[in-house]
């Protein structure tokens, strides 16, 4: 009870006058959006940073763009699904093991449309068990899905024998990494884009969407208000698996060659901090696909960018750990003004 | 066997929470257009038995029933579908979301193209925000984080989002709590309400005053079991706390109509 601060309401107060549809000032409302506005700047910045060391690279040509738009939506597609994840108030990181299952599931289904389905079908199983799993027995995900990741990637290693193949060309890599638009758009770009709008349509325009957001707020609540929290987590985690397995598919197809190492530990970081740096809450309840998408190609951007500035790519690690860490700064700073 | 009158009845109902008894035997009906107040020191069982209403908890065992009609297996949606809307102890609300998400929880609107109907949900959640809510602050919109918004005006939120959604039995569990004077006052005016327009309501409040004032008729439970039950109309408020006494001490109330 805190007596003085809870001003009540009298029963006769003023009503508030109503608004009028929504007007500009509410499109740049700090409040609303001030996350969102946080990362484009923050992409911008870097993109001037790197546009006024390296005109050559970042102004004059278009190499730069193609090559991001084929590799960032490898690690995209898992982030924005992720998204998801992280927001109901959950996290998997098994996404990195599936990437391999999906592929190696292609490429033992005999490659083609069948292996597709099957390398697809086997990442949404995955996710199924992981979510079933989490919530049939309460161990919270973040340990499971550790568990989770070396299983599968062992049983990769195991299956494979550590033994990479060659891809065959054919119907699925032309729908998967085609260059588009006289080859300047990598068809991976068009899927992300295309990942990026269904789930964003889904996150803000669908039942289940909101779901997602009243979950990871409070579990409780959700429950006692009727939502079914326990089957949204579990399609949530299907849906990482379905992603990952799409994303390990497209990057062995993308090389031409199937490697059981694809995916592994060091693909979890960079789709963890992709959805972070995007203003994801790690308490869940909030979170937007625009802001992963963004930090995504941010992030994939950084290594390039400081070559092409000519510092040394060794300062990679160092320049992707600021950025990340004054991000998560400001956005922690932001949202103390918002929530006052 | 079921009357007509009676929306609902629940017989015998037990409940434990992995071994702890929490609910023994009780029975509880609810008249049609009757406010039942509902009195218990605290552990007594009154939220375990109110969540068994809604379909939040499953009895271990005994039957409930709606209209006479037995239900199997209620859930939190099926409770809603009969005409169910509860204002939990707990509030129920998700502080990071929008005032209007809060007031839609778990039956958002659909629209065109199987949308959510986001702009008629705003709409109406402006049109309760002018009828009901009256915050004093301008600030506040439907788009606003519930958790900005103070005690008062949460339990506000709470309140309206039950009333919103046309009920037969509305649940209110502590109401009241943390609120200030003439919050109270427009709590109990709102239970009076419901009785008005012939819906029913079961009433929660550890203060004894507004139960006795707005009840037609007080179940009292202790220790998870029924203690007995009387109508306000024949039992003067200091009479009734001379009775809660002796339910502490005893389990049952004095020549209780039990």
């Amino acid at each position: 009870m805190s007596g003085v601060s809870e001003a009540p309401a009298p029963a006769r107060a003023p009503a508030p006058p109503m608004r009028e549809g929504r007007s500009l000032r509410e499109l740049f409302s700090v409040r609303r959006y001030g996350l969102q506005m946080g990362t484009v700047a923050m992409a911008l910045a870097i993109w001037t940073l790197f546009a006024i060391g390296a005109p050559q690279t970042w102004v004059h040509s278009w190499d730069i763009y193609s090559a991001l738009m084929s590799t960032v939506p490898l690690t995209g597609i898992i982030a924005l699904a992720l998204t998801l994840v992280v927001i109901a108030g959950e996290i998997d990181l098994s996404f990195a093991a599936v990437i391999a299952v999906g592929a190696w599931v292609y490429i033992a289904a005999g490659q083609g449309v069948p292996g597709l389905i099957a390398g697809l079908a086997a990442g949404l199983g995955v996710g199924l068990l992981n979510g079933a799993l989490i919530v049939a027995f309460g161990v919270p995900s973040l340990v499971l899905t550790i568990g989770t990741f070396f299983f599968w990637d062992g049983i990769v290693i195991y299956g494979t024998a550590g033994k990479g193949s060659g891809t065959s060309g054919g119907f699925v890599p032309e729908l998967l990494t085609q260059r588009l638009l006289w080859g300047r758009v990598p068809a991976e770009f068009v899927w992300m884009i295309g990942v990026a709008v269904v789930l964003w349509v889904v996150l803000n325009r669908q039942r289940f969407g909101a779901h997602i957001y009243l979950t990871g707020d409070n579990d409780q609540s959700a429950r006692m208000m009727g939502v079914r929290t326990g089957a949204v987590k579990v399609a949530i985690f299907g849906l990482v698996g379905l992603c990952a397995a799409f994303a390990g598919i497209a990057s062995t197809l993308e090389s031409n060659y199937f490697w059981p190492t694809v995916g592994g530990q060091g693909a979890i970081l960079p789709v963890v901090a992709a959805v972070f740096l995007g203003g994801t809450s790690i308490f869940g309840g909030r979170g937007t696909i625009f802001g992963t998408f963004v930090a995504a190609f941010v992030l994939g951007a950084i290594e390039p960018g400081i070559v092409s500035i000519g510092w040394t790519g060794l300062l990679t690690q160092v320049i992707y750990g600021a950025v990340l860490v004054g991000a998560l700064v400001m956005q922690s700073l932001v949202l103390r003004r918002v929530k006052r | 066997m079921a009357t007509t009158a009676d929306l609902l009845e629940l017989e015998h109902v037990s409940k434990s929470f992995e071994g702890v008894r929490a609910l023994e035997d009780v029975s509880l009906t609810v008249g049609a257009n009757e406010i039942v107040g509902l009195l218990g020191d605290n552990g007594a069982g009154k939220s375990t038995l109110i969540k068994i209403v809604t379909g939040f908890h499953h009895p271990d065992s005994g039957t409930i029933r709606w209209r006479g009609e037995r239900i199997q297996h209620l859930t939190v949606q099926r409770a809603r579908d009969l005409g169910v809307e509860t204002v939990y102890q707990e509030r129920a609300l998700a502080d990071q979301q929008s005032l209007w998400r809060n007031i839609f929880m778990g039956r958002e609107r659909k629209g065109r193209f199987g949308l959510l109907d986001v702009g008629g949900m705003r709409a109406e959640t402006e049109k309760l925000m002018l009828e009901f809510l009256r915050f004093t602050s301008k600030a506040v919109t439907p788009e606003s984080f519930v958790g900005t918004m103070s005690g008062g005006e949460r339990q506000g939120v709470a309140i309206a989002r039950a009333l919103h959604f046309e009920a037969e039995l509305v649940i209110l569990d502590e109401p009241t709590m943390g609120l200030s004077v003439s919050e109270t006052r427009k709590t109990l005016d709102f239970v009076r309400g419901i009785k008005d327009a012939g819906k029913s309501c079961i009433f929660i409040d550890h203060n004894i005053f507004n139960v006795h004032e707005v009840a037609d008729r007080v179940v009292v439970i202790d220790r998870g079991r029924l203690a007995g039950e009387f109508r306000p109309s024949e039992m003067s408020v200091h009479e009734l706390v001379e009775q809660l006494r002796h339910v502490a001490e005893t389990g049952t109330l004095q020549g209780a109509s039990a």
